[in-house]
């Protein structure tokens, strides 16, 4: 009897190899329970969320509008068409979007080390990247993902491509892998908010800032721009490498055959480098005692 | 006498509340240049298919992106001014203890917010601007009244920026909260101001109709002005008609407000 139990608590101390399936899991829960909740008092008052999801709609619309603005004037932006450009631009907002939507309340993370409720998520049994990402979600931020799905509908139907089984696969490919490339820049965002604790606008650079600059052509960009977009901080990986192969468009860098193919491979790393620099910004937290 | 040097205090308060955020401006400073390095390379390529868009050359263009760039905070082109203040304010009762001081409630809240835009611009305005001015080709002038004309052009621009958010967040009054005003606010301060595009490059009617509005005060006539596009003078009478009219509009709103009104709270 003593045995058993022994055992079993060995086994959970023991094996954190065996740990780490179950702590996914806790996490996603811990996720889906904090997000229902701030959906549950979001939908308190049905009128203001209806009013923020339109609102929402016309915000992220705002950027389309200028992109419209700017062909009532030309005929072609960096030589690529409205419909090319769309497609960049629907690609690019609808992956943001999806990230936004789970991870986009990271922003708050230096206002609650400031505040010192930080501390609380800490000594909850819930994994903090589940507690801090879930933190207000918003079910509000739909309006990005439809008002970039609008656009992307409107794009594939007007761009003049040769479609292949690899080209239609590309697209959802993209859409995935933008959002977790998105979504690994919103964690190391919130990593480095740990250290520079009202410095989240940085943040706001990289990611909205990157989805801006996505959703133009790469032609447009300087060489050197467009280098260290690609090599340095991989966001051309959300959609200005494939979707360039998908228009039968050149790519201003010479790349590596394939390249097109890698953006999984680019967010799995990419992934990978921010879920360590979460790590070390945890292990690196001091409270601010206030 | 006495008055001025109370709003004088209350300007160098706001001046020094925002100064206190060095790490935040930082971030702020390297956001508007991120963004300026974006937009330069989107209006280079529009202008280089249509030279002379709105009667700009590609360095006008240039010019115009981090002159927005530089009042983007500056003028709290999408809110967040001193406006979430008033509103919270008004939104838990705080604002009859305001009304009770021996200030006036609008001069009050325009010197808080004047202070907070001399910091922006002083702060977080001027580097974008000059990191433009190093990386890219702008049509800088080179003499002294340009720049003087500029900077008065800035005052009418803030006080018509002020007039514009201090109406928005009396409507507190009767709606409450502020969240709908806010997103209204934020939307038609990014696309009427020109931070999207500058207004003379707006097409047909919608260009007409953007170009007349209390918006054309804030980035499109100070950039006219720096880039000798309009006459100063023209420019200062298009923002001052509406300054006047904007705060007087709040005036009116205030006095309604404060006699109709009743204050929210336990």
């Amino acid at each position: 009897m003593a045995e058993t139990t022994r055992t079993s608590e060995g086994a959970f101390l023991r094996h954190p190899g065996d740990g780490e399936l179950p702590r996914w899991r806790e996490g996603l829960r811990a996720y889906g329970m904090i997000a229902g909740m701030w959906i549950r008092s979001s939908m308190t008052y049905r009128a203001s969320f209806v009013i923020t999801v339109i609102g929402n709609l016309l915000v992220t619309g705002l950027d389309f509008v200028t992109i419209l603005l700017m062909f009532s004037q030309v005929h072609s932006l960096g030589g690529w068409s409205l419909p090319e450009v769309a497609f960049l631009y629907g690609l690019s907002a609808t992956a943001f979007g999806i990230s936004d939507l789970v991870l986009g309340s990271m922003d708050v993370l230096g206002a609650r080390i400031r505040d010192g409720s930080f501390d609380t998520l800490l000594v909850r049994p819930a994994p903090v990247l589940a507690q801090i990402g879930a933190d207000r979600f918003a079910l509000r931020r739909l309006g990005r993902i439809t008002q970039g799905g609008l656009v992307l509908g409107y794009a594939l139907l007007h761009i003049d491509v040769n479609w292949t089984v690899g080209k239609l696969l590309l697209v959802p490919m993209m859409l995935l892998c933008g959002a977790a490339i998105f979504g690994a820049l919103f964690v190391a965002g919130a990593a480095f908010q740990i250290l520079a604790q009202d410095a989240a606008e940085v943040q706001n650079a990289f990611t909205y800032g990157g989805t801006t600059l996505l959703q133009y052509p790469p032609a447009v960009f300087g060489k050197d721009f467009v280098r260290g977009v690609t090599f340095m901080l991989p966001l051309a990986f959300v959609n200005w490498v494939p979707a360039s192969y998908v228009l039968g468009r050149p790519y201003p860098l010479d790349l590596p055959p394939g390249a097109e193919f890698a953006s999984p491979l680019v967010a799995l790393a990419f992934c990978a480098l921010a879920g360590l620099a979460w790590r070390a910004g945890l292990k690196s937290y001091r409270s601010t005692g206030s | 006498m006495g008055a001025g040097r109370l709003y004088a205090a209350v300007a160098a308060g706001g001046f020094r509340r925002y100064a206190t955020y060095r790490a935040a401006t930082l971030a702020g400073v390297f956001t508007n240049t991120v963004f300026g390095v974006v937009l330069v390379y989107t209006y280079l390529a529009l202008w280089d298919e249509r030279p002379h868009l709105g009667g700009y050359d590609q360095a006008q263009a240039v010019t115009y992106v981090w002159l927005g760039q530089c009042l983007y905070a500056t003028l709290a082109i999408q809110g967040g001014g001193f406006e979430k203040d008033l509103m919270e304010r008004i939104r838990t009762g705080d604002i009859a203890v305001d009304l009770y001081r021996p200030a006036d409630l609008q001069l009050w809240w325009l010197a808080s917010d004047f202070g907070r835009a001399m910091f922006q611009l002083l702060g977080r305005g001027v580097i974008p601007f000059v990191f433009g001015s190093l990386f890219f080709p702008m049509a800088l002038p080179t003499d002294v009244t340009s720049w003087a004309a500029l900077l008065v052009a800035l005052l009418l621009a803030i006080l018509v920026s002020f007039g514009i958010r201090y109406l928005a967040a009396l409507s507190v009054f009767w709606l409450m909260d502020g969240t709908g005003i806010n997103q209204a606010t934020m939307i038609l301060g990014i696309f009427c101001s020109g931070m999207v595009l500058p207004l003379n490059a707006f097409p047909g009617p919608l260009g007409d109709i953007v170009r007349v509005l209390p918006w054309a005060a804030q980035i499109q006539m100070p950039a006219d002005v720096l880039m000798g596009k309009t006459a100063p003078l023209h420019a200062y009478v298009f923002q001052a008609t509406w300054a006047v009219v904007l705060l007087t509009a709040g005036r009116l709103m205030q006095s309604a407000a404060t006699r109709r009104v009743v204050v929210q709270g336990g």
